[in-house]
């Protein structure tokens, strides 16, 4: 059994679209949608939701109300400023530290777990998907994305597939951390744009610090060929395989309009035979 | 002397060795003079962030000079390091198994984590 | 005025609006709070002439003073506090730096020091805009002081445009919360639709006047977007077509009103726009 997780630095590369296409290529696998933040794997592989969990992912201050004396004490020590100065716990800004709740003379403050999200655990055409939606404003610590990976990591143990598939996020931060912990190598999707390449270096950066191997696709790689030339220097240097590229092609948005992957969609376009060959590669680098 | 293994269930000797530490089911508290096994709930499954401290915590509190676990998250690591408990890591198997092994020695000490951690870099 | 653009979905076109936004107008200080990852600098090209770094409070135990009575340990929430060996070591990336354990500790043994969670840089004076960038340091778990930092730095005599993260979650909050107006940019795509959606309930939820943008703009292929912005009663201020002259000037770092001029009015008409809302 393998894992791979497909992440980007940069929003917009096409991390989902090629990672659905790849699934698509691989035809029976586990996924794992660890974009909590903005999940977009569903809308290109439409699941069969099986069970739906309430995710509590944050313990959040609640006042009694009865009990509340009203001195101030809590507003005074809070350091994220949650304390309203009507002395009523803002949602928004509540880290949920206990610091209020140790602190008050009337014990009217308490640390009660709050639901931040939804986990599904869902089926697609192409196998089992667990994915998640966390609610505006909460903190992406990266908890769910653990769960989202462990809970696909069980699934893909009792369903005893070859490939775990997982969708990642983009930036840097501990929820890309969160999703690549653990997994055989990622695919870092990139374009040939000077912001592309500034964030491939930083989530590179991430991904060395680790030790996990990297594999490289660039994506609409037509668009500029300088930079993508600048691109498969920079990772032969950094001995990262560039193990393909897909040209700027609208059929790719037009499949997705249609509610279809590239691959179904338009078997014989470019981006489809790049993603073909993109998967061949992936296969043969599994193998070594 | 105690040594606690990260174990998946609390049932008895057969349970298997659970491969994540900070986030274990279960630790199983082995002394090796009565051969007594105890099992501990592992508080730190559900922690939202350091896992693997607070799972330290919980098995120094025991007075464990040994862990053994699967994989090693950078934080438990460090910890497990300040607390001057060994860290061992094996593939699998049951307690049973895992105990035998470390009587025998055949068991891998490590000095460094075995995997990135959940969260944060150091 | 503070004009805040954000997007649910990265990649979707917020620099570019941001950038291309901010060159059109006068009198702008240009604030990147997108501190993952900033881009702007790359087409506004500034030279930093003031840098500043963003530090945040960790504890630190006076060992002669801790009686390793464990309250600190106890009451923290997010374990960045082990009890080992005989003393209380502390794990600084797990540290939401909420200075509960120094009110905590009944001996008076912890105190702060600063912990570096990024920086923050200026030019002020770089096509005719005063430029800010937060970065955010690798391994740091929260954005928010790098945000704050960055906003301590506003010029209410000037227009602020700020370039927001991707997202909805915490950072992107701190970003807008102090808007006086947010863009949102969206593609005509169902991954745009879907997360113009999450941006519009953050927006929402902050009660913040805000307008769409709508980039990689297509005759046939906006009408999902049309149709959902004229379902909520939402404005459309501007629409960027897609274009491939556009995406190289993107892809090169080139701002595209800088080789596409009659684009400025076109901005400037937006600036207008929303600044009626307020009259």
């Amino acid at each position: 059994m393998k894992k791979i997780t497909v992440i980007s630095g940069k929003g917009g590369t096409g991390k989902t679209t090629v990672a659905a296409n790849l699934a698509a290529l691989a035809g029976d696998l586990v996924l794992a949608d660890c974009d909590v933040d903005a999940p977009n794997m569903h809308l290109l592989l439409e699941p069969e939701v099986l069970e739906k969990e309430d995710y509590q992912g944050a313990k959040l201050a609640v006042k009694d109300n009865q009990k509340c004396i009203n001195c101030g004490l809590c507003e005074e020590l809070c350091n994220f400023g949650a304390i309203t100065s009507d002395f009523e716990v803002d949602e928004m800004k509540c880290e949920g530290c206990g610091l209020c709740v140790a602190k008050c003379p009337t014990d009217a403050l308490e640390l009660v777990l709050h639901k931040t999200g939804d986990l599904y655990h869902s089926k697609t055409e192409f196998g089992f998907m667990v994915h998640a939606k966390l609610g505006v404003g909460a903190e992406n610590s990266g908890k769910l994305v653990s769960r989202v990976k462990d809970d696909a990591e069980e699934v893909i143990k009792k369903a005893n597939k070859e490939l775990l598939l997982i969708d990642g996020s983009p930036g840097i931060g501990c929820p890309v951390i969160a999703s690549i912990n653990g997994v055989d190598s990622t695919l870092v999707v990139t374009e040939p744009t000077k912001s592309g390449l500034a964030d491939l270096k930083r989530v590179l950066e991430v991904v060395k610090h680790f030790n996990i191997p990297a594999m490289a696709v660039i994506n609409k790689y037509d668009l500029n060929q300088e930079l993508t030339i600048e691109i498969e220097e920079f990772c032969n240097q950094s001995n990262i395989s560039v193990i393909g590229k897909i040209p700027f092609d609208k059929v790719i948005v037009d499949a997705m309009q249609q509610g279809k992957l590239v691959v179904k969609y338009d078997k014989t376009s470019k981006p489809t035979l790049a993603l073909k060959k993109i998967w061949q590669n992936i296969q043969n680098k599994l193998k070594e | 002397m105690k040594i606690a293994v990260s174990v998946n269930n609390n049932t008895g000797l057969d349970a298997e060795l659970d491969p994540r530490f900070g986030r274990a089911d279960y630790f199983a508290i082995f002394e090796t003079e009565t051969e007594e096994v105890n099992f501990i709930n592992n508080a730190a499954k559900n922690a939202a962030g350091g896992a693997g401290i607070q799972a330290v915590q919980t098995i120094a509190d025991q007075g464990v000079s040994a862990a053994i676990s699967g994989n090693m998250g950078p934080k438990a690591y460090d910890a497990l390091k300040a607390a001057a408990i060994k860290v061992y890591v094996t593939k699998g198997g049951t307690l049973q198994e895992v105990i035998k092994a470390y009587e025998a020695g055949a068991l891998v000490e490590v000095s460094g984590p075995t995997n990135a951690g959940h969260a944060g870099l150091r | 005025m503070k004009i805040t653009v954000l997007s649910g979905k990265g990649g979707t076109g917020k620099t570019t609006v941001a950038t291309n936004l901010a060159l059109s107008l006068d009198n702008v200080q240009f604030l990147d709070s997108d501190v993952e990852e900033p881009n702007s600098y790359i087409f506004i090209e500034p030279n930093f002439e003031e840098s500043m770094v963003v530090n945040r409070k960790v504890p630190v135990i006076d060992k002669t003073k801790c009686t390793s009575c464990r309250q600190c340990v106890d009451f923290c929430e997010y374990n960045a506090l082990a009890l080992l060996g005989d003393d209380v070591h502390l794990f600084s990336e797990l540290c939401h730096s909420c200075g509960g354990c120094k009110h905590i500790c009944p001996e008076g043994a912890i105190t702060e020091e600063d912990r570096k969670a990024g920086e923050i840089k200026f030019d002020n004076e770089v096509k005719g805009l005063q430029f800010g960038q937060g970065e955010l340091s690798i391994g740091e778990a929260s954005a928010i002081p790098v945000i704050e930092a960055l906003k301590e730095h506003i010029d209410n005599d000037k227009s602020i445009i700020m370039d927001a993260p991707p997202g909805t979650t915490c950072p992107t909050i701190e970003a807008a919360v102090d808007a006086d107006y947010c863009i949102l940019v969206t593609e005509p795509t169902p991954f745009g639709l879907h997360d113009l959606k999450m941006a519009v309930e953050v927006v929402r939820v902050l009660d913040k006047p805000f307008g769409v943008i709508i980039n990689r703009s297509d005759h046939d292929s906006d009408k999902i977007i049309e149709d959902y912005a004229e379902e909520e009663g939402i404005s459309i201020l501007l629409k960027i077509p897609f274009s491939r002259q556009i995406a190289q000037l993107y892809s090169n770092g080139t701002p595209f009103i800088e080789a596409m001029p009659e684009w400025e009015n076109k901005f400037k008409d937006v600036f207008s726009k929303i600044k009626k809302v307020f009259e």
